[in-house]
C-alpha cells in the first residue's frame, strides 16, 4: 500500500474523488493543505482539479508558489512519482515540473463532457497498468485546456515518448499534436487534462480511469518483484 | 526613495491561437468596423513601484514578468516605466 499525498490549494474541487479513486485502489491517500511543508512521507504525490486561486492571472500560476510547492518540487526532483490533473497539470507547467503550457481551449467554450483518449506509453508511474494503444473514455471539464508549445519542441516530446495520452476521434480543445497528457524526461513527473478518477467505477459510467491509480500501486509491486532476483541460488536485492 | 509608475504588457505569443482576440475580431466585423484585420487579447498591468532609479524599477519590473507575471511558454511581455 502506497501513501499518497492529494493536495489541496484554495480553489481545488476534485481532491475528494481522487482520494477516494487512489482509496479504491487500495492505497493510502490523504490530503496535504497547501500551506503545510510536509507531505508526510508520501510515496506519490497528486495534485488534483480545480480552479487554484480562482484561475487569477494565469491557471496555476499562483498556486505553483504555495508554501507545500518546495516540498513537492523536492519530491519530483527525487524521483518520486508526482501527478496533476487538470488544474494540477496546469500547475505543474506553471512551475516548469513539465514541460509546455495551457491555454483557452481553441472554440473558447469551457468544456465539460466524456472524450476517448489513447494511452500511447505505459512506461510511467499512471499509465503502466494499462495496455499501450488502448483507447479510453475520460471526462474532461476544463477551461484552458489546449496544451500548447512550438512544433520543434513538440517533435523532440514525441520522439522522447513523452506524450502518454492524445485525444482521440476528436480533439477538443486544439492542442498541439492532439496531447491530453505528458511526462517530463525523467519520466516520473505526469500531467494530464481529462480526469480519470471521475469515472473510475460502472456507477461513474464505466471503470476506463480506475487503471491510472492502479498502476500506482501495480508500480509498487513491479519494483519489489523487479528488486529482487535469483543469484546463484540466493536471492539478492539489486 | 522615487516612486514609479511600471506598466507591463503580456500578450499572448504571436504563433499562437488567441481565440479571446479572435472572438473581439468576429464581434468587431458583426458590428461593421470590417477595417479591422485582427484583435490579440491580453494583460495589462499597472504597478506602483519604489525604487532608486528608473533602470532599478524596470530590473526589477522584468524580474517579476519572468517570475509570475508572464508565462515564457506561451505569451511575450513588454515593461514601460515612468516616474509617478
Amino acid at each position: 500500500m502506497r501513501r499518497v499525498a492529494v493536495v489541496v490549494f484554495p480553489g481545488s474541487n476534485c481532491e475528494a474523488e481522487t482520494v477516494a479513486a487512489a482509496q479504491d485502489a487500495g492505497s493510502d491517500a490523504y490530503y496535504v493543505w497547501h500551506r503545510d511543508r510536509d507531505l508526510r512521507q508520501a510515496d506519490i504525490v497528486i495534485l488534483p482539479g480545480g480552479f487554484s486561486y480562482g484561475d487569477y492571472l494565469r491557471s496555476g500560476a499562483i498556486a505553483r508558489f504555495s508554501p507545500v510547492m518546495a516540498a513537492v518540487v523536492a519530491h519530483a526532483q527525487a524521483g518520486g512519482p508526482l501527478l496533476g490533473i487538470c488544474n494540477g497539470f496546469q500547475i505543474l507547467c506553471e512551475a516548469g515540473l513539465l514541460p509546455g503550457g495551457l491555454m483557452r481551449n481553441a472554440g473558447r467554450k469551457f468544456l465539460s463532457r466524456p472524450v476517448r483518449i489513447r494511452i500511447e506509453r505505459t512506461d510511467t508511474p499512471f499509465s503502466a497498468a494499462y495496455t499501450a494503444g488502448e483507447e479510453i473514455i475520460a471526462p474532461i471539464a476544463s477551461g484552458d485546456g489546449r496544451f500548447v508549445m512550438d512544433e520543434p519542441a513538440a517533435i523532440e516530446l514525441e520522439a522522447n515518448g513523452q506524450v502518454i495520452w492524445r485525444y482521440v476521434g476528436e480533439n477538443p480543445n486544439g492542442s498541439t499534436h492532439d496531447i491530453a497528457g505528458v511526462c517530463n524526461a525523467a519520466r516520473n513527473v505526469v500531467g494530464i487534462m481529462p480526469h480519470p478518477e471521475r469515472r473510475n467505477a460502472p456507477v461513474l459510467g464505466g471503470p476506463d480511469g480506475a487503471r491510472v491509480f492502479l498502476s500506482m500501486e501495480a508500480g509498487d509491486a513491479t519494483q519489489h518483484a523487479g528488486d529482487l532476483r535469483a543469484v546463484g541460488g540466493h536471492h539478492s536485492r539489486v | 526613495m522615487p516612486a514609479f509608475r511600471v506598466e507591463v504588457r503580456v500578450m499572448p505569443r504571436a504563433a499562437l491561437l488567441d481565440p479571446q482576440g479572435q472572438a473581439v475580431t468576429h464581434a468587431l466585423h458583426a458590428l461593421g468596423f470590417a477595417e479591422v484585420g485582427t484583435a490579440r487579447m491580453g494583460k495589462h498591468l499597472v504597478l506602483d513601484v519604489e525604487a532608486a532609479s528608473r533602470d532599478a524599477a524596470l530590473t526589477r519590473a522584468r524580474a517579476m514578468c519572468e517570475r509570475l507575471l508572464a508565462n515564457p511558454v506561451t505569451e511575450d511581455f513588454s515593461v514601460a516605466v515612468e516616474p509617478a
